[in-house]
C-alpha cells in the first residue's frame, strides 16, 4: 500500500512535462537532493563536532560551523546554478537505424552569471558535459543510439550540476517533443532490381550508358564510386558526379517483389536500393503497401522513400 | 564549451594533484614544530615523491609497496610512541596515511577523501594551538582546499577563478558562521576521558629546586589576565599565591602530603580589593589569588594553608572573580602539628647553616631579633640577585650563604625559610607570582611565567603567618617593579620582558589587547560566556532548546535571504534598453490578459494584439516596428530609442 503511494508520489513529483517550445528552469522543475559524497561529508562534520565538543576546541567549532555553513550554501549554488536557464530544442537530423541520432539542444543563459558543469544526460548513460558563460547560449548535441526505424523520441533527459562541491546532486528532467527519424538500415549491398527496370524499347539499362550531366553538392548516403574526387582536389567541396538519365527508363522498388524476405528485411533491402538508385542517377520510384511514389530523382525525392520506408 | 563526458574515475588531472599536494603541505605544516622530525620528513618526502611521478606522468608505486610502507610508517609510529591510541599518536597517523593516500589517489573521485583528511588536519591544529595567527593561517589554507575542491566540479576553470569563487563561498559563509558560533548551544566537554596527553603544561609546578623558577622566569607566556573593579593594589603588593611547599629534602622543597588540619582561619582584615582572573590552562588544580583571598565566583577550596584549589585540574582557559584582603592576620591559632612540620629539617645537612642560625637563636633571644639578623645578614654580605647563579653542592643553603651568594629568588626563599626552621622559627616557602604588566589599552594587569616567583611565610605568636619576602631585602626593584629592573642589563631575559622603546611597548600592549579580547571572546566562549553574552543581548530564561531554536530560525531566515540574493542574480532581466522597454510594453498588455506566447515574435504578436484592440493598432505597430528596427537592424537610429521610450510610457490601454 505504502509502495504504491510512493510510487503514484514519485510519478507525481517527477511528472513529465513534455515540452515543445522553450523551457526555463524554474523551483518547480529543479529537484536538490545530497549526493552520497555530500552524505559522508555531514558524517565528518559530525566526528569533527564531536571532537570540538570533548576538547572544548572554540576554533574547531568555527571551523565545523563554517564547513557546515559552506555545505548548505553549495545547495543554494547548485540550484542556482541552474535556475533560470532556457532550453530550446532543435530538429535533429535523420539518421539510418545504428547510426547516432544527434539530438540537438539550444541552451541560453540569459543571467550576468556563469554555468559550470552541467550534465545532459539520456537514462541510458549517453551524456554531455558542458559550460556556459554568462549571457552566451550553446549548441549541445547529445548523441542517441538509434537501434530502430521510425521515430526517435529523445525520451526524459536528466539535467544535473553538481557544482560547486559535488555535496548535492541538483537535477531536473527535460521531455521535449522533438523526434528524429530514423531510416530503416539498409542491407548490405545488393544488385538493384534492374531486370524490373522497363523502359521503351524493354532493353535493360546499365551504368555504362549514362551520360554525365554535372555536380551537385554531397549529400549522405552517395556512393563513393561518384564522388567527384578532381572537384574535391581543386578545394570545391564534397560533390557528386550527376548523369542524366534518359527520359523514360524508371526503376520500380517493390515491396510485392521481396515477398520471400521478413518484413524489416525488405524495408533494408528497399532502403539500399534507393541510395543505390539515387546514386545511380536512376529515376526510381516505390511501391508500398498503401503507397506509391511515382519514380523521380533528386534529395528531396530520396529522403520522401526513405521517410515512407522507416514509417511503414 | 562542451566536452563529451566521460566517467569520474578517469585519472586525476595534475594540476589537481598539485592542488592537494599543496593543500596537505600548508595544512600540516604547524605540525612540524611538535611531530617526530622523522615524521616530517616522511611526510614531505611522499608528497615530494607524488610531485615528481606526476610531474613525469610516471606511473604511481604498486600496491604492495604502498602497503609495506604504510606498515612500516604504522611501526616506526608505534616504536616512537609506544601506543597507537591518543592525541598526539593520533595526529601523527593522520597526517602520514594522508600523506600516503596521495600515493595512491588514482581517480578523481578519491581527491574528495583527500579533502575531507585535510579538513580534519586543520582541526588537530587547533589542539596544540588556537591562536589568531593559526586561525588566519588556516583560513588561508581552507581558501586554497576549497579551490582545489572546485576543480572536481569546474575542471576547466583556471586556478584564479577558482580562488575567487572560493573566497566569495566563504564570504557568504560567514554571516551564518557566526550565528552558529554564538547560538549553537555550548556543551561543557569532554564527553569521555580524555588521553593523558590532552593538555599542556606550563608554569609552577607543586616542587620547587635551584633553578626551576629562574627557568621559568625565561618564559614570556602569559600565566593570566588580571582586571580590577577598584583601583589596583602597588606593584610590591601584588602577590599572586599558588602552591605552599612545606617539605625540604635538602634540595627540593615539595607540597608534602596535606594533613588534617582545620579550617584556614583570617582575621583583622581590612584593605579589600576585588578583581577578575583570568586564567591559562596549566593542567594543575590550584588558582591563583591575591594574598590572602576570601571569596571566589566559582567552587574551590580554601586549604589550611590558603591555597585555592579546585577538584578537577584547569585544563581549558577559566575566568573567575575573586575578592582579597591585602591586610590580614592568618592562622593565629595555628595547630601544634603543622607549626611543627614547619621546623623540620633533614638531618646532618648545611651543618653552616645550622650552626649560625643557632648562634643567633643564643645570642638575640626574640623571634623579631633573629628574623631582623636573618634579612640584614643577605644585606649586608653583598648578595646578588642574578638568573644565572653557579650550581650548589649537597650542603645547598650553605653553598649559597657562605659561598656563592649569588642566586634566584628560590635560593633566597629556600635558604630563608631554612634559616629561620634551624632557629626555632616555623617557616614556610610559598611559590606564586609576584607584580604584574599593567595594559593601559585593555585596562587590565598581564601576568607572565618570567613574574613567578618564591617568598617565605614565617609564623609567630599573635601575629599568625606573616610573609617574607628575603629577595626583597636583596633587591627591591624586584618587588617594586618587576624583574627587568632588578637584573643588569647584560643577562639573556626574554625580548619582551625588557623595557623598550615606546612605540615598540604600544606594539606589545596592542597585540596582548587583541590576544585578551580573543581569548575571552572566542577562544573562552564556553556554556557560562554564551549564557552571561545572550542575557546581555536581551534574551531570557536561556535553555538549550531557546538557543537552538533561536539559531534554527535564524539560520533559516539568513539562508532564505541569501537564496533571495543569490537566485536575484541567476533570473534573466533584459539588458538591452529596447527589451527591457518592449517588456514593459508587454505587461500592460498582460493586464489585459493579452499574454505572449514564448514561440511568437514580436511581429506576430503585434498582429494578434491589433485584432483584440483595433483603435490601438496605431501605436501598437509603431511601438513594434521601433523595436524590431532597435533589435535586429544595425542601422536603427539613435533617437528611435527616445521615441521608444516615449511610446511606451505614453501607451495606455
Amino acid at each position: 500500500m505504502l509502495n504504491v503511494l510512493r510510487q503514484k508520489f514519485r510519478t507525481w513529483l517527477f511528472r513529465p512535462h513534455i515540452a515543445s517550445g522553450t523551457v526555463t528552469l524554474n523551483q518547480r522543475r529543479i529537484f536538490i537532493l545530497p549526493t552520497r559524497q555530500g552524505l559522508f561529508f555531514a558524517f565528518v562534520l559530525l566526528l569533527m563536532l564531536i571532537g570540538d565538543i570533548n576538547y572544548n576546541l572554540s576554533l574547531g567549532y568555527a571551523l565545523t560551523f563554517l564547513l557546515s555553513t559552506l555545505a548548505i550554501l553549495t545547495m543554494l549554488h547548485a540550484f542556482r546554478n541552474m535556475v533560470q536557464l532556457e532550453i530550446r530544442a532543435g530538429h535533429p537530423a535523420p539518421v539510418f537505424a545504428g547510426e547516432f541520432a544527434h539530438f540537438v539542444f539550444h541552451f541560453h543563459n540569459s543571467a550576468k552569471l556563469p554555468r559550470y558543469h552541467l550534465v545532459l544526460q539520456h537514462s541510458n548513460k549517453h551524456s554531455v558535459l558542458f559550460d556556459l558563460a554568462a549571457r552566451q547560449s550553446t549548441e549541445i548535441k547529445l548523441p542517441l543510439p538509434a537501434v530502430q526505424r521510425g521515430w526517435l523520441s529523445s525520451g526524459r533527459l536528466t539535467l544535473y550540476t553538481e557544482f560547486p562541491l559535488g555535496l548535492f546532486h541538483a537535477w531536473s528532467y527535460l521531455q521535449f517533443d522533438t523526434r528524429c527519424l530514423v531510416y530503416p538500415q539498409p542491407a548490405a549491398p545488393l544488385p538493384l532490381p534492374l531486370r524490373a527496370a522497363q523502359d521503351g524499347t524493354g532493353t535493360l539499362n546499365t551504368a555504362g550508358d549514362e551520360d554525365f550531366s554535372g555536380l551537385r553538392s554531397y549529400v549522405a548516403g552517395d556512393a563513393l564510386p561518384r564522388i567527384a574526387w578532381k572537384a574535391l582536389a581543386r578545394e570545391q567541396g564534397l560533390q557528386v558526379k550527376q548523369f542524366s538519365t534518359p527520359q523514360g527508363r524508371q526503376l520500380w522498388l517493390d515491396w510485392a517483389s521481396l515477398a520471400h524476405l521478413a518484413y524489416e528485411s525488405r524495408l533494408q533491402v528497399l532502403a539500399r536500393w534507393v541510395l543505390d538508385a539515387e546514386a545511380q542517377g536512376l529515376q526510381y520510384g516505390l511501391r508500398l503497401p498503401g503507397i506509391e511514389l511515382p519514380p523521380n530523382q533528386g534529395t528531396h525525392h530520396r529522403n520522401e522513400c526513405l521517410r515512407a520506408l522507416a514509417l511503414s | 564549451m562542451t566536452e563529451a563526458h566521460s566517467s569520474r574515475s578517469h585519472s586525476p588531472a595534475p594540476v589537481l594533484i598539485y592542488g592537494l599536494l599543496a593543500c596537505i603541505l600548508l595544512v600540516s605544516a604547524p605540525h612540524a614544530l611538535h611531530l617526530p622530525v622523522w615524521v616530517s620528513m616522511l611526510v614531505v618526502l611522499v608528497l615530494g615523491w607524488r610531485a615528481w611521478l606526476t610531474y613525469r606522468g610516471a606511473a604511481l608505486p604498486p600496491y604492495w609497496l604502498l602497503l609495506t610502507l604504510t606498515l612500516i610508517s604504522i611501526g616506526s609510529l608505534w616504536i616512537s610512541f609506544h601506543t597507537l591510541f591518543g592525541r598526539e599518536v593520533g595526529v601523527t597517523l593522520l597526517t602520514v596515511l594522508t600523506a600516503l593516500k596521495m600515493l595512491e589517489l588514482r581517480a578523481t573521485r578519491d581527491a574528495t577523501i583527500v579533502i575531507y583528511l585535510v579538513c580534519f588536519i586543520i582541526l588537530t591544529q587547533f589542539f596544540y594551538s588556537q591562536s589568531i595567527a593559526l586561525a588566519l593561517l588556516m583560513l588561508a589554507t581552507l581558501v586554497l582546499i576549497l579551490s582545489t575542491w572546485l576543480h572536481l566540479q569546474t575542471a576547466p576553470l583556471s586556478l584564479r577563478a577558482r580562488l575567487r569563487i572560493a573566497v566569495l563561498l566563504l564570504a557568504q559563509a560567514i554571516p551564518l558562521t557566526l550565528i552558529l558560533f554564538v547560538l549553537f548551544p555550548r556543551v561543557q566537554g569532554p564527553l569521555w576521558g580524555l588521553p593523558q596527553d590532552a593538555y599542556a603544561s606550563s608554569g609552577l609546578g607543586n616542587t620547587m629546586s635551584p633553578g626551576s623558577i629562574s627557568k621559568l622566569s625565561l618564559s614570556e607566556a602569559v600565566a593570566f589576565r588580571v582586571s580590577f573593579t577598584g583601583p589596583a593594589p602597588l606593584h610590591e603588593q601584588m602577590y599572586w599565591r599558588g602552591p605552599v611547599l612545606w617539605d625540604f629534602d635538602g634540595r627540593t622543597w615539595t607540597t608534602g602530603k596535606a594533613l588534617q588540619a582545620k579550617r584556614a582561619q583570617l582575621d583583622q582584615l581590612s584593605n579589600a580589593t576585588n578583581y577578575t582572573v583570568t586564567l591559562e590552562p596549566h593542567n594543575k588544580n590550584w588558582l591563583f589569588t591575591l594574598e590572602m583571598p576570601t571569596q571566589l565566583s566559582i567552587p574551590a577550596a580554601l586549604s589550611s594553608d590558603f591555597q585555592v584549589l579546585q577538584q578537577q585540574p584547569v585544563t581549558a582557559r577559566l575566568r573567575y572573580d575573586a575578592h582579597s584582603q591585602l591586610s590580614y592576620r592568618a592562622n593565629v591559632e595555628e595547630e601544634t602539628q603543622q607549626l611543627r612540620r614547619a621546623l623540620a629539617l633533614p638531618a646532618r645537612l648545611n651543618p653552616r647553616t645550622q650552626q649560625l642560625a643557632a648562634e643567633w637563636r643564643a645570642k638575640l633571644g626574640s623571634d623579631d631579633a633573629v628574623l631582623r639578623a636573618a634579612l640584614n645578614y643577605f644585606t649586608r654580605e653583598n648578595f646578588q640577585y642574578t638568573l644565572e647563579p653557579p650550581p650548589l653542592g649537597v650542603h645547598t643553603v650553605d653553598d649559597f650563604l657562605f659561598e656563592t651568594r649569588q642566586g634566584f629568588c628560590e635560593h633566597y626563599a629556600s635558604s630563608f625559610v631554612f634559616l629561620m626552621r634551624a632557629a626555632g622559627i616555623p617557616a614556610r616557602v610559598v611559590t606564586g607570582y609576584q607584580g604584574a604588566e599593567y595594559n593601559d589599552l585593555g585596562n587590565y594587569y598581564i601576568v607572565r611565567q618570567s613574574d613567578a616567583h618564591a617568598w617565605a611565610e614565617i609564623w609567630l605568636t599573635e601575629r599568625g603567618w606573616i610573609r617574607i619576602d628575603p629577595t626583597a631585602a636583596i633587591s627591591p626593584a624586584r618587588v617594586q617593579s618587576g624583574l627587568a629592573a632588578a637584573l643588569p642589563d647584560s643577562l639573556a631575559l626574554p625580548f619582551l620582558a625588557r623595557t623598550q622603546s615606546p612605540w615598540l611597548l604600544k606594539l606589545r600592549f596592542n597585540l596582548d589587547a587583541l590576544t585578551n579580547q580573543w581569548n575571552q571572546w572566542v577562544l573562552g566562549y564556553n556554556p557560562e560566556r554564551q549564557f552571561a553574552f545572550l542575557t546581555r543581548l536581551g534574551m531570557e530564561a536561556i535553555t538549550w532548546q531557546k538557543m537552538a531554536l533561536s539559531m534554527t530560525a535564524i539560520s533559516a531566515s539568513l539562508i532564505g535571504l541569501l537564496a533571495l540574493l543569490l537566485i536575484r542574480r541567476a533570473s534573466s532581466r533584459p539588458t538591452d534598453a529596447a527589451q527591457r522597454l518592449y517588456h514593459k510594453f508587454c505587461r500592460q498588455l498582460e493586464k489585459q490578459g493579452i499574454v505572449r506566447n514564448p514561440h511568437e515574435g514580436p511581429q506576430d504578436f503585434a498582429a494578434r494584439v491589433v485584432q483584440i484592440l483595433p483603435h490601438l493598432a496605431a501605436t501598437i505597430m509603431d511601438i513594434t516596428a521601433d523595436y524590431v528596427a532597435l533589435r535586429y537592424e544595425l542601422s536603427a537610429q539613435a533617437n528611435t530609442l527616445q521615441g521608444l521610450r516615449r511610446k511606451v510610457n505614453a501607451f495606455r490601454i
